[in-house]
């Protein structure tokens, strides 16, 4: 499925900032989000294609004013940096978690806008970060209509 | 293999042709889906035998034909093991099937087929693929088979918004120079009749696009003829004169509009498709109708008013003029012994009474035979449109004839195109289908040579072809063939084939150097038709 959904975008050269996919609170009902810069007549036509995908229900576009959104990222850290006490007042500052602790390494966790994940792998960076990973953007719409209760008028 | 095994046990009740060729396969069905209306089926196996479906499904898909193709794949558990004869058929096709998906469970496949089916031919039609693995072919059921009648995630019977309808009628009455573009959603949508009533209601001028011609009579008064680059002059520049432009079944291909930016800016459009994808993709529209060509035309007839267009559809026929006498004088500063390939179909036209169903390959041949065969029967032109598939006609023949048994068969080929697909001779021969074959031979990739010409400074670089017999060639798979080199002797030629019994193959010898005028060049506006 993921393919029939990002061929549309490779097609026109359209570059998908991020992506994720995962089963929706419908079961075997998938949400995709997928973040992309372009202009408002292009992501008018992809909607047009996407939603001929047979297997597609409905594709909603968004503006960033109309969402809620974060994202998840994870900072694998060397644990001597800890000992460091600089170190400790960044993961403070940014409320980042630590998730894991290991006699060699550490997991920390910061969720925010794609902003706020870099700014503390910045600011994490002098220290050594062994490895980074964000997860792409999640998003809650402002307005009220659920992905379910349109759900339900479809299948009326 | 098992299901060619299941197959012999049904020889009686489902009718099976052996083609030569997987892309025979493909384009012999869209020629039956094309002339019948019904969804063309086609069987091939893995690896090669699917990949060689591709070009067809590409054409099928640009084209809207409703396909059902069913490749074998290798065992499940041999699934990503580079197997013997083992491709990603599904992930290939994905970008040119309608829908298309893999079967590993015997269990699943009666509702896979219905479920194609119902997708291949409703809304706007398309091919679909369905690859079954090798266990699961050779899986056994209990069989009971449901037709599939919805797909949560598909709507393919748009709700007709009347309140829009009422707009566009109300656009046409108040306009002075309405214009109405028909394509081929006419047909798929078996409206003809509600075109013809609405036509005939509001007066308006009728012009139709490649696939669209035959669906309204070309000898009615309000046809003014066939659009695009090598379309009519009238039927072109009057696209930038309308007050008001109705588009119906159509999808503004670039061959029709040339330069968007200067394409009919200075009417109100009004364009109705099926597909909500096409509404305000490549024109702009004012109001976009999303629905069925015949429930659209329906509502729309009872609301314009009965009007008369004279002095306008008069402009067109001035237009029309200019372009005969323009391409008369070429033909006579040009005059040579050589046969032109208009007076081909011409002759043809007028022998058969525009009432066969004729087949094109891609090219010249193809555009000449458009503007010039005068289509006056509806699923009765079966041509390579969107994708402009070379070798399309003789597979795509056989099946028109599967289609439609009844009407007389002709395929008009160029010498280019014939020797892509003419293995399929042979099933001509092996299913004794009657066809008649006209190859146009020019002895060149006549397109291309009539661009190199124009544009690249009469450099023929690799268009000059080479040909074999093809007397000889047809008479090996024991068709009757003939060829033609003399103006005198082409009538009483045409006339012998059509009246053959069985199928026949006539080698028309062609102008070598003839270029096909009108002419729309690239990136130019469709008020900019060159007539030489």
């Amino acid at each position: 499925m993921m393919n029939r959904v990002t061929i549309i975008f490779t097609r026109r050269h359209l570059n998908i900032d991020s992506i994720t996919a995962s089963e929706s609170e419908v079961p075997g009902v998938f949400r995709y989000t997928i973040v992309l810069r372009t202009t408002r007549e292009q992501v008018d036509k992809v909607v047009g294609q996407l939603e001929k995908v047979i297997d597609v229900i409905k594709a909603f576009v968004h503006e960033e004013s109309e969402i809620v959104h974060q994202e998840i990222a994870l900072y694998k850290i060397k644990t001597d940096s800890l000992t460091h006490s600089e170190a400790e007042k960044v993961i403070r500052k940014h409320h980042a978690r630590i998730l894991t602790v290991d006699p060699k390494f550490m997991v920390i966790e910061k969720t925010g806008h794609v902003e706020d994940t870099q700014e503390l792998f910045e600011k994490l960076r002098p220290f050594g970060v062994l490895e980074f990973a964000r997860s792409g953007r999640v998003a809650i719409t402002k307005p009220m209509k659920e992905l379910s209760s349109y759900l339900e008028e479809l299948d009326e | 293999m098992p299901i060619y095994d299941a197959l012999y046990d049904y020889e009686a009740t489902v009718k099976h042709i052996l083609v030569r060729h997987e892309q025979g396969a493909v384009h012999a069905a869209q020629g039956f889906a094309r002339t019948s209306g019904k969804t063309g089926v086609v069987f091939a196996t893995s690896g090669p035998g699917a990949t060689n479906l591709i070009t067809g499904l590409a054409d099928a898909m640009i084209d809207s034909t409703p396909l059902v193709c069913i490749t074998g794949q290798v065992a499940s558990h041999l699934l990503g093991t580079d197997a013997f004869q083992e491709t990603d058929v599904v992930g290939i096709s994905m970008p040119i099937t309608k829908w298309n998906c893999q079967v590993t469970k015997a269990e699943d496949i009666p509702a896979a087929i219905a479920k194609a089916f119902y997708i291949a031919q409703s809304g706007r039609p398309g091919p679909v693929l369905i690859d079954i693995t090798k266990d699961a072919q050779f899986g056994e059921l209990d069989f009971k088979y449901e037709a599939c009648t919805a797909v949560r995630s598909y709507r393919p019977k748009p709700k007709l918004n009347t309140a829009q309808v009422a707009e566009a009628a109300k656009l046409i009455n108040e306009a002075k120079q309405p214009y109405l573009l028909i394509g081929q959603g006419i047909m798929l949508s078996n409206a003809e009749q509600e075109l013809l009533s609405f036509v005939e209601k509001s007066g308006i001028p009728v012009a139709s696009t490649l696939l669209g011609l035959g669906a309204f009579p070309h000898h009615h008064s309000q046809y003014v003829g066939f659009l695009g680059m090598h379309g009519d002059y009238a039927a072109n520049i009057k696209t930038n004169e309308c007050d008001v432009l109705v588009a119906i079944g159509m999808r503004f291909d670039d061959r029709v509009t040339g330069d968007v930016s200067r394409y009919a800016k200075q009417a109100k459009v009004v364009h109705v498709d099926i597909d909500a994808a096409e509404l305000n993709k490549i024109v702009k529209t004012d109001v976009a109708i999303h629905a069925d060509a015949k429930e659209a035309l329906n509502l729309l007839t009872e609301l314009v008013v009965a009007k008369q267009h004279t002095s306008w559809l008069q402009e067109f026929k001035a237009a029309k003029k200019l372009e005969v006498e323009t391409l008369q004088e070429s033909a006579a500063s040009l005059h040579s012994d050589e046969i032109k390939m208009d007076e081909v179909i011409k002759m043809l036209s007028e022998i058969t009474q525009g009432a066969a169903v004729v087949v094109t390959d891609v090219g010249q041949h193809q555009m000449i035979t458009a503007r010039y065969y005068e289509y006056t029967q509806t699923k009765s032109n079966v041509t390579s449109g969107g994708l402009g598939t070379m070798g399309f006609a003789l597979p795509a023949a056989i099946g028109a004839k599967f289609g439609a048994p009844d009407k007389p068969v002709v395929a008009i080929i160029g010498d280019g195109g014939f020797q892509m697909t003419l293995q399929e001779l042979g099933t001509i021969l092996q299913s004794d289908v009657d066809i008649k074959i006209i190859i146009l031979n020019n002895r060149f990739l006549g397109m291309v040579r009539q661009w190199q010409q124009l544009f690249f400074e009469k450099r023929y670089s690799f268009t000059h072809m080479v040909s074999p017999n093809f007397v000889a060639l047809a008479e090996a798979y024991s068709l009757t063939a003939k060829k033609v080199e003399t103006r005198e002797a082409l009538k009483d030629s045409l006339v012998q084939m059509l009246n053959h019994n069985g199928s026949y193959l006539l080698e028309v010898m062609v102008a070598k150097e003839e270029n096909v005028f009108p002419m729309m060049c690239t990136g130019a506006s469709v008020s900019e038709v060159r007539l030489n």
